[in-house]
């Protein structure tokens, strides 16, 4: 099931390559990645709402050097893998609409990244899992150089150097884990526990290469480069599923390998969080170009997302699990509203905009929304996933929880000054005005409706997300031992409630 | 000497003995039809002698390891260097098949050498003495030298003979004087008899030291560490391409050989003292190796200085000189011998369409990616298994190593050859990105895709390569366990 479901792309993409023709390889491509959103949901139906790993498979890969193919899925990387299987129809559909050039290879980077990304929330073997990380550079350097905009060489050679760069001490780490405890296998390795020393020196290997693909500040600065200059339907895909990759490594294989060293980098690594946060705020402000803006605005949520991951406890880090959910739908889908625009204006200056509402009403009332989730209006998703990270931040530190609020208040400040450039105001620019700009057509609206549906759910029904979430994050050791931590930061005197007897989530309601 | 001495176990030196035949076979239908032209008759029975000589190994492979007359030895990393040696060698004359006027007018001499070099070669491996070792290093060196001046009206080629015959005659003389001092200090020239006599405080062990220096820069030279690696990009670039292609993975493969066997088999109990040399040498040859090809402009000098750097790598595993690290070098050269020999051959291909006849620079190869898109895929491939992306199969050819080096302790050595893999992506990448992100701006608009500049074989070569490089990534297992380290 996890393999059909991690390898169904690849055949798409090598079908798209052998298809004699465009308008063939489109809907070969849109096929299959519709038909890995349906396998992927198919996971839903038998889920049990448990702590372990589901749809296990295991095989021998390298038996003699103990590597197994071993794919499992659990709370944290469930709604992931669906995220990324909603994601990539959509993305492929406006490709479809607007990639000129080379559309097959396009086509089949984009299928072959759907595989990688799968193979990363899936894999359970360090080894599998570093081959699946590497191998997710590629496409997306590909699709950056080859199909973005001016700066788009220099932007792609940054991209995967310094990723890659990232992830080589990551290696390191893994081969050393293997000779302390004789397996690359995540659970097994969990098990065994690993002495303090080691725990200290490999979590800063890995967290190296977390921190760049999240990006953590200060490791950000690939990203506004990577995210202007790439395509729409990857600056989707990057934006919407990529920087998962850190958040998700961070809660996969930092947390339950290396709990010591988790908490004793915990404050450091919420500090930097918390300077994204503002950071990256303040600098979306100041940008003039929508596409920088909505760029520089996925440093401060995944900020958001690393503090709710380091509050070590069961909301933070079940908020952050939402919150990368919330966070690859509302991010995707403003880079997809705009490319839209861009597809219709060729400019993506706030200035050449201004007073849309009169001109696009659809689009701007998509806008809106959109808008309004990524900064976390109550009753749609991103105030769900935003409330549940500070209260966990609160539980472990008041502090870090006042400035996680402030990042929360700049973050409406910045999308609400994004969406007066662009909508409201007067229309002054003639090439904006009504017929001469098209509204959204049908096929643009099937790409954001089931987005913005989601939306409204996420935000009303909360509780069908967490309650496939929590197990598995209560499950994780530094939830079960809370940290009392030896820094000033942390607030010691709180002990949360024992947690084993009583999985179910309360707090909300 | 007792002939049935001379026969028993000669089953060890089977495929040697299978290609010296091919080679006199050969040269006696080149002196019949001598004044014929073209030379694809001389070309296609050196392929099936090659295949005859797989053949020959494979036949041998599996049986318990057996020595011939103290001098050659069929153990698992013999055949599984010898393997690596044969495959190079069967491609580097698909390679020549590309009607290069002057092996066409010569086949015959370029042929029996490329045979004879082979056969050189598969003994160093074999080799457990260290006359046998020497003959065996004389014999590929001298055939090397006579075919990296093969195209004798290029200057530069007949540059990179010279060039390598004195400096290669001069690091023989260290081998040859290293090898006496050995000899001496071990009272045997046979390595398990060196080892026992040292092992047991026995012999010179003052003349140990000078030997295993000596002999350093004998083997230093072949497989190009640094600093005995100059005359390598002077080399590579004026040889004949498919020169260059079978040597850079042959000679590698070859010294790499019998520079494990001595240090493994003669010199164990010296490996406390002998390491940290090595290892020193190791992130000298792997660090000037990548920092001097990020800043060649042309494509053989970039893969000769991104050969240096995999030397260093290989070396890495000599320094943890477990069986482990042994045969993670046989499956690294394995794994090479396909992502390297393919690079060099759509390097032929784009230097007859971009380049002079012998060398292209890297910078011509702007959007051949739209003229060509199946080369540049395959170039594309190869680089980045050559950088070590997963899953190719230079991933885990340095995975392998790495994993026996951190296995043996050698933590620090194992960081440094990971940052030097990032920093090997730079110059691989650049390629890629030459080749598929810029805009060829001679040529504008002309999209259309052209007819490919390779010959048949050419393409065989090719395709032979990615699938090879495909399957060794996914399926890394099947050939780890096939390839066998020293003392399993």
């Amino acid at each position: 099931m996890l393999s059909t479901l991690t390898f169904l792309p690849v055949v798409g993409a090598i079908v798209v390559l052998l298809a004699p023709s465009d308008s063939l390889k489109k809907w070969l491509a849109f096929g299959a990645t519709i038909a890995t959103f349906v396998v992927s949901l198919l996971l839903l139906p038998g889920w049990q709402e448990i702590p372990d790993m589901q749809f296990v498979e295991r095989y021998a890969w390298m038996p003699d050097l103990n590597i197994y193919y071993h794919l499992g899925v659990d709370g944290i990387s469930l709604w992931l893998v669906l995220l990324t299987t909603l994601l990539m129809p959509i993305a492929v559909a406006f490709s479809n609409q607007h990639i000129k050039q080379n559309l097959g290879g396009f086509l089949a980077l984009m299928l072959l990244m759907e595989t990688a990304v799968l193979g990363v929330f899936l894999a359970l073997d360090l080894v599998l899992f570093y081959v699946f990380w590497e191998f997710s550079l590629i496409p997306m350097a590909f699709l950056i150089g080859k199909w973005g905009s001016q700066n788009r060489i220099y932007a792609s050679i940054k991209f995967f150097l310094y990723t890659l760069a990232g992830s080589a001490l990551m290696l390191v780490a893994i081969l050393a884990l293997y000779f302390n405890s004789g397996t690359f296998d995540l659970l097994a390795l969990q098990e065994a526990g690993l002495p303090p020393g080691l725990q200290q020196l490999a979590f800063l290997a890995f967290a190296l290469a977390f921190a760049i693909k999240v990006p953590l500040f200060p490791f950000h600065t690939w990203l506004p480069d990577a995210h202007v200059e790439a395509p729409t339907a990857g600056s989707v895909i990057l934006a919407g599923v990529l920087l998962k990759l850190g958040t998700y490594g961070f809660l996969r294989f930092a947390l339950p390998l290396f709990p010591v060293a988790v908490s004793d980098y915990a404050s450091l690594i919420s500090i930097l969080a918390i300077v994204g946060i503002l950071y990256g705020a303040l600098v979306a402000l100041a940008q003039r170009d929508l596409k920088s803006l909505v760029a520089y605005s996925s440093v401060a949520p995944m900020g958001f997302i690393v503090l709710g991951i380091f509050a070590l406890n069961e909301q933070g880090i079940s908020g952050a699990v939402l919150q990368m959910v919330n966070h690859g739908l509302s991010t995707g889908a403003l880079f997809l509203m705009v490319g839209m625009l861009y597809e219709r204006r060729h400019t993506r200056l706030l200035k050449d905009y201004g007073g849309l509402w009169a001109s696009v009403p659809v689009f701007s009332f998509f806008f809106l929304v959109v808008a309004m989730s990524s900064a976390g209006l109550p009753g749609l998703n991103g105030f769900v996933g935003e409330f549940t990270i500070l209260l966990g931040t609160y539980k472990s530190s008041p502090i870090f929880a006042v400035f996680g609020t402030a990042g929360v208040i700049l973050a409406a400040w910045y999308l609400l000054h994004a969406f007066r450039q662009v909508a409201q105001g007067a229309l002054t620019n003639p090439a904006n005005f009504k017929g001469k700009l098209p509204d959204l057509n049908w096929a643009e609206i099937g790409q954001l409706l089931p987005v913005v549906l989601l939306f409204f759910a996420i935000g009303l029904a909360p509780n069908f997300f967490l309650d496939k979430i929590n197990p598995s994050v209560a499950a994780l050791e530094v939830v079960q031992t809370p940290v009392v931590g030896d820094s000033w930061l942390v607030d010691s005197s709180f002990v949360p409630p024992p947690t084993s007897g009583n999985l179910s989530w309360t707090s909300i309601h | 000497m007792d002939t049935a001495l001379l026969f028993d176990n000669a089953v060890v030196l089977l495929p040697e003995l299978v290609l010296a035949v091919g080679v006199m076979v050969l040269m006696l239908v080149d002196i019949v039809r001598r004044g014929q032209n073209g030379s694809q008759l001389l070309a296609n029975m050196s392929v099936v002698i090659l295949l005859l000589g797989i053949g020959a190994s494979l036949m041998i492979w599996g049986r318990a390891p057996v020595e011939y007359l103290d001098g050659a030895v069929s153990d698992g990393f013999a055949l599984s260097v010898r393997l690596v040696i044969l495959i190079a060698g069967v491609l580097g004359v698909f390679l020549s098949r590309n009607n290069f006027p002057a092996i066409e007018r010569q086949g015959g001499a370029f042929y029996s050498l490329h045979l004879l070099a082979v056969i050189g070669m598969m003994l160093m491996g074999t080799a457990t003495n260290l006359i046998v070792l020497f003959i065996a290093l004389e014999i590929f060196s001298l055939a090397l030298y006579i075919l990296s001046g093969f195209y004798r009206d290029n200057p530069r080629s007949i540059e990179a003979a010279m060039k390598y015959f004195l400096l290669g005659a001069f690091a023989s003389t260290f081998f040859v004087y290293g090898s006496a001092l050995l000899y001496g200090a071990g009272g045997s020239a046979h390595y398990a008899r060196i080892h026992e006599t040292l092992a047991t405080g026995g012999g010179n062990p003052s003349l140990v030291w000078p030997g295993i220096a000596l002999l350093l820069v004998g083997f230093g030279f072949k497989v190009s560490l640094v600093p005995f690696h100059m005359w390598t990009p002077d080399v590579y670039q004026g040889a004949p391409t498919p020169v260059t292609a079978f040597m850079s993975v042959g000679t590698k493969a070859a010294a790499f050989a019998g520079f494990f066997r001595v240090m493994m088999t003669a010199l164990p109990s010296y490996h406390d003292q002998w390491a940290m040399p090595l290892a020193i040498l190791a992130v000298l040859t792997m660090t000037v190796g990548n920092l001097t090809a990020l800043r060649q402009s042309s494509v053989k000098r970039m893969l000769a200085y991104s050969g240096i750097a995999h030397a260093g790598n290989i070396l890495i595993a000599l320094v943890a000189g477990t069986a482990a690290a042994s045969s993670a070098a046989a499956f690294y050269l394995f794994a090479y011998a396909f992502m390297n020999v393919g690079a060099f051959t759509v390097t032929i291909a784009l230097e007859k369409q971009y380049g002079n006849e012998n060398d292209v620079e890297q910078s011509r190869l702007a959007g051949a990616a739209e003229r060509f898109p199946v080369l540049a895929a395959a170039m594309a491939i190869f680089m980045l298994s050559l950088s070590g992306i997963p899953p190719l199969a230079g991933f885990f050819g340095k995975f392998l190593v790495f994993k026996a080096a951190l296995e043996a302790g050698w933590a620090w050595l194992v960081v440094i050859g990971v940052l030097n893999s990032a920093i090997s992506a730079y110059y691989y990448l650049r390629i890629v990105v030459t080749m598929y992100f810029q805009q060829d701006e001679e040529i504008g608009d002309g999209k259309e895709p052209l007819p490919l500049p390779a010959s048949r074989s050419s393409v065989i070569v090719v395709v032979v390569s990615i699938l090879a490089v495909v399957v060794i990534g996914l399926q890394p297992g099947l050939w780890a366990d096939l390839l066998r380290g020293l003392g399993q």
